[in-house]
C-alpha cells in the first residue's frame, strides 16, 4: 500500500515504526497537552494503586485467588470491574464531545482539533460497545447463570479464564492507543475507504483491539451454550429454565454464530491495510460497500447479543419485587428465540441508503418491524407482571421501570427509523444518535444497574446502599433525557453526526442542553462510585442472608457470597422457580451426608497465553516483525505445554464442606427458607 | 486433563443427557463412500462424456446432486441424526443452515442489486480497474 512505503523510511527493526514521534503526549500543541494530562492522570493513579497493592502484599492474593482463578464467579465479578473502569474512559470520551460541541460554533473552533474529535467518538463507541456492554454482558452471565441452573461452574473453567484475559487485553490496548501513537478516526465500524487510506497505526489499534476481544467473547458464547444445554440440575427442562438463563442461551447462540463474521471482516481489512489487497477498495475489483454489508451482519444481531440477557434481567427482576410468577414464562421464551432468529434478517436497515432498489429495501423494512413484535410482547409481559402484584419500589425495581419507560420510547423512534423513506431524512442524523443511545442505556446500561443492584447481596453478602442507588438512578434517567432530547430535535431538523464545528448558532442552545444533560449522567455514575464505596464501608450494617428479595430462582438457594463449589449438593428441580418452589414445600437445607467435592485446578495458562497474544498484537501495530513472530510462537508453544498438564482438577475435602456448610455464612438465611 | 474434567462437570449430574452420537460401523462408512463415489462419478460422467446437449441440464443435475452428497456426508459420516445429544445437534445442524443460507443468499441480493443500481463507470476508471 501507499502508506507501506511513505513510512518505510522512518523504521527500524528493533522498534519497527514506532518512534519517539509517536508519541503524542510529547507534542507542544493543544492535543499533546491534553494527552499529557491524563498520561500523568493515569500514571498517578495507576503507581497509586499499585504501591497499594505492593504495600498491602496483595501480589500473591491477587495472582492465586483472582488472576488465575477459574471460578465462575470470581470471572464474573473481574469482568464487571473491568467494565466499570472501560465505562469511567468512555464516559470520558461522551463528555470531551459534549464539552466541544457546547463551544464549537462560529468563529469559536472549540478545544478539540478534527483529528483529535473523530478519535474520541471512535474511540467512544467502540470502548462503549466492545469492553462496556459486552464485558458486562459477559461478566453478568458468568455470575449468575451457572448459579440458576444449579451447577458448580461452567464446562470450560479454563477457557473461562483465558476469555476474560483476552477480552482485558483487548481493553488495554484500546487504552495503549491513548498515550502510543493514535487510534482509528473510522468510527466505531471502521468503515473503509477512512480504515483503509488512514496512515499510522490507529485502524491497527483498533483492528487488534477487536480481534482480541473478539476471541474471549466467542470463547465465552461457546462455553455458556456447552453449560446451559450439559449441565443443568436434574429436573429442569428446557422450559423450567429461568428466563435469564434462557436469554443468555440465545445470546451465547448469537456470539457463535456472529462473531466469526466480525473475526473475518477485520481479517480481511486487515489483509487490504497490510498486504496491500483490495477486499474493501474501488481499485481492482474490491467493494466498499461488501464490508458495510459484512461489518452489519454481525452488528446487528450484536445489538440483540447485548440486549437479550438484559431481558432476562428484568424477567428475573419483576417477579421478584412484584411478588408473583412471571407473566407468560412460554411466550417470553417464544419471543426470545424469535428475536434470535429474526435479528439475523434486518442489518440492511443500517444502510438504507446505501442504494439498494426498493425490493431489497422494503424487505429489511418489514423485518425491522416484525422484530418489534416480539419485543411488545415482552414489554407486555413484564406490565403484566407488576399489574395487581404487589410491586416494592427497590432500587432494581426503579431501574426496571425507568427502562420500561426508556426503551419502549427509544423503541418507537427505532420503528421510525426502519420505514426506509424516513430513514433516507433521518440515516447518519443526530436523530439516530439519539435514537440508539436510548435503546442501549434505557436499555442495556440501566438494565447492568439493576442487575447490579438485583444480585450484589448474592456476590458479597451485603446489600447496596438504598439511598445513593436511588439518588444514582434519578440522575441516569432525567440525564439521559436532558441530553438526548435536543439530539432528537435537531436531528429531525437534519443535523448530521460526528460534527466537532457548527456553524449556525441557533444550534447551541440545543448543545448546551445537552451538555448539561451529560453533566448529570456524570453525577449518576458518580453517586453509583459513592454507592458502592459506602456500602462496602457500612458492610457490617448492611449485611444480609442468603436470599434477601426472597428470590424465585436457584441462585438464591447457595449461600452469600456462595462457596467455590456453589451448592454441596446439587438441587433437584421440580418446577419453574426452583427456589420459590423448595421454600414451599419446606425445604430444608441438609448439614449431613458431605461427599467430597471434584473441582477444576487454578491455572496461569490463560494468562500466560492471552498476555502473549497482547505483545503479538502490539507488536502487528506497530510494524515490530520479529517480536510478533517471537510472541507468535511463545503463545503457540505455551498453549503446547499446557495441554501436558494433567494437574488440573482436585477434591474439595468432606470436612472443608461440612465446615462451610455450618459456618456463619449461613446464619440468616433460615429466615427465607421459611418466608 | 481438562477433557476429563469438563467432561466429569459435563456428565456429573445429567442423568438426561447420557445418549451420545453414534459412531458408524465399518459397513455405514463403506455404504457412505461407494454412495460418496457414485454421486461423485456421475456428474464426472455429465461433463466429461457430454451427456446432455443443453449445458443447463447437465448443470442441474450436477447441482442437484451435489445437494445429495451433502446428505450423504452429514448422515454417513458427520452422524447427524435426530437421537444425537438429545437432538441439540440437528437443532444446531438447522439452527447453522438457516443462518447460513439468510446471510449468503440475502448478501448476494442486496450485492447484485447495489450492482445492478450504479451509476455506469466512466470509461476513464474501468480502464484503471481492469489492469
Amino acid at each position: 500500500m501507499l502508506e507501506a512505503t511513505t513510512q518505510a523510511a522512518a523504521r527500524s527493526f528493533l522498534f519497527g515504526r514506532l518512534t519517539l514521534d509517536s508519541l503524542p503526549f510529547l507534542k507542544p500543541d493543544l492535543e499533546g497537552r491534553i494527552v499529557l494530562v491524563t498520561l500523568l492522570v493515569v500514571l498517578a493513579g495507576g503507581l497509586a494503586l499499585l504501591g497499594y497493592v505492593t504495600k498491602k502484599r496483595l501480589w500473591g492474593y491477587l495472582w492465586h485467588e483472582w488472576f488465575t482463578s477459574v471460578d465462575h464467579k470470581k470471572l464474573g465479578i473481574m469482568y464487571m470491574i473491568l467494565g466499570t473502569v472501560m465505562l469511567l474512559r468512555g464516559f470520558a470520551d461522551a463528555a470531551m464531545m459534549r464539552a466541544q460541541q457546547a463551544i464549537a460554533f462560529g468563529p469559536n473552533t472549540g478545544y478539540l482539533p478534527p483529528e483529535h474529535y473523530d478519535q474520541i467518538f471512535t474511540a467512544h463507541g467502540a470502548i462503549m460497545i466492545f469492553f462496556v456492554a459486552m464485558a458486562y454482558i459477559v461478566g453478568l452471565i458468568n455470575y449468575v447463570m451457572p448459579l440458576q441452573i444449579g451447577s458448580r461452574d461452567v464446562a470450560f473453567p479454563f477457557l473461562n479464564n483465558m476469555s476474560f484475559w483476552f477480552t482485558f487485553w483487548g481493553a488495554i490496548l484500546f487504552m495503549v492507543s491513548l498515550f502510543v501513537g493514535d487510534f482509528s478516526t473510522a468510527g466505531w465500524l471502521g468503515y473503509p475507504p477512512v480504515s483503509e487510506l488512514q496512515q499510522g497505526p490507529g485502524v491497527d489499534y483498533y483492528i487488534w483491539g477487536l480481534q482480541l476481544s473478539g476471541v474471549g467473547t466467542l470463547l465465552s458464547g461457546v462455553n455458556f451454550v456447552v453449560t446451559i444445554v450439559k449441565m443443568r440440575a436434574p429436573g429442569m427442562t428446557m422450559m423450567k429454565m429461568p428466563v435469564f438463563t434462557w436469554t443468555s442461551l440465545c445470546t451465547s447462540g448469537l456470539i457463535i454464530a456472529t462473531f466469526p463474521v466480525l473475526t473475518a471482516t477485520l481479517l480481511l481489512l486487515s489483509l487490504d491495510r497490510y498486504l496491500g489487497m483490495h477486499f474493501f477498495t474501488s481499485d481492482f475489483g474490491g467493494n466498499v460497500m461488501m464490508y458495510i454489508n459484512l461489518i452489519w451482519v454481525w452488528g446487528h444481531p450484536e445489538v440483540y447479543i447485548l440486549v437479550l440477557p438484559i431481558f432476562g434481567v428484568y424477567s428475573e427482576i419483576v417477579p421478584t419485587f412484584s411478588g408473583k410468577p412471571l407473566f407468560g414464562y412460554s411466550s417470553m421464551v417464544y419471543a426470545t428465540c424469535a428475536i434470535m432468529i429474526l435479528s439475523y434478517l434486518v442489518w440492511l436497515h443500517h444502510f438504507f441508503t446505501m442504494g439498494s432498489g426498493p425490493d431489497v429495501n422494503s424487505f429489511f423494512a418489514l423485518t425491522t418491524m416484525i422484530i418489534s413484535i416480539p419485543t411488545g410482547v415482552k414489554i407486555f409481559n413484564w406490565l403484566f407482571t407488576m399489574y395487581r402484584g404487589r410491586v416494592q419500589f427497590t432500587v432494581p425495581m426503579l431501574w426496571t421501570m425507568g427502562f420500561l419507560f426508556t426503551f419502549t420510547i427509544g423503541g418507537m423512534t427505532g420503528v421510525m427509523l426502519s420505514v426506509a423513506p424516513a430513514d433516507f431524512l433521518l440515516h447518519n442524523s443526530l436523530f439516530l444518535i439519539a435514537h440508539f443511545h436510548n435503546v442501549i442505556i434505557g436499555g442495556v446500561v440501566f438494565g447492568v444497574f439493576a442487575a447490579v443492584n438485583y444480585w450484589f447481596p448474592k456476590a458479597f453478602g451485603f446489600k447496596l446502599d438504598e439511598s445513593w442507588g436511588k439518588a444514582s438512578f434519578w440522575f441516569w434517567l432525567i440525564g439521559f433525557w436532558v441530553a438526548f432530547t435536543p439530539l432528537y430535535i435537531m436531528g429531525l431538523m437534519g443535523v448530521t453526526r460526528r460534527l466537532s464545528h457548527f456553524d449556525n448558532l441557533a444550534l447551541q442552545p440545543y448543545f448546551i442542553v445537552a451538555g448539561f444533560g451529560a453533566f448529570l449522567i456524570a453525577l449518576g455514575i458518580l453517586t453509583f462510585v459513592i454507592q458502592i464505596v459506602v456500602s462496602v464501608i457500612r458492610r457490617k450494617a448492611y449485611a444480609v442472608g442468603n436470599d434477601p428479595w426472597n428470590g424465585r430462582t436457584l441462585e438464591w438457594a447457595a449461600s452469600s457470597p456462595p462457596p467455590p463449589y456453589n451448592f454441596a449438593f446439587v438441587p433437584n428441580v421440580r418446577a419453574r422457580d426452583a427456589w420459590m418452589d423448595m421454600k414451599a414445600h419446606g425445604y430444608r437445607r441438609p448439614l449431613e451426608g458431605f461427599n467430597p467435592i471434584h473441582m477444576p485446578k487454578n491455572t496461569a495458562a490463560g494468562v500466560v497465553i492471552a498476555t502473549l497474544s497482547f505483545v503479538c498484537c502490539f507488536a502487528l501495530v506497530w510494524y515490530i516483525w520479529w517480536l510478533a513472530v517471537a510472541s507468535f510462537v511463545g503463545l503457540v508453544v505455551a498453549s503446547i505445554v499446557h495441554t501436558f498438564n494433567y494437574r488440573r482438577d482436585f477434591h474439595i475435602p468432606r470436612d472443608e464442606v461440612r465446615a462451610f456448610e455450618h459456618s456463619g455464612n449461613w446464619q440468616p438465611e433460615n429466615q427465607g427458607a421459611n418466608a | 486433563m481438562s477433557h476429563s474434567t469438563s467432561h466429569d462437570l459435563a456428565h456429573g449430574h445429567e442423568p438426561g443427557h447420557d445418549e451420545h452420537a453414534n459412531h458408524g460401523t465399518l459397513r455405514s462408512y463403506l455404504t457412505g463412500f461407494a454412495l460418496a463415489a457414485i454421486l461423485t462419478i456421475i456428474p464426472f460422467w455429465l461433463v466429461m462424456g457430454q451427456v446432455f446437449a443443453n449445458h443447463w441440464v447437465t448443470i442441474t443435475i450436477v447441482l442437484a446432486l451435489a445437494v445429495v452428497q451433502i446428505f450423504v456426508h452429514i448422515v454417513y459420516f458427520l452422524h447427524l441424526d435426530a437421537r444425537g445429544e438429545g437432538g441439540w445437534n440437528l437443532l444446531s445442524f438447522v439452527f447453522t443452515v438457516v443462518l447460513v443460507v439468510i446471510v449468503l443468499g440475502a448478501s448476494i441480493w442486496v450485492m447484485y442489486t447495489e450492482n445492478t443500481l450504479m451509476m455506469p463507470m466512466s470509461p476513464q476508471y474501468q480502464h484503471s480497474a481492469d489492469t
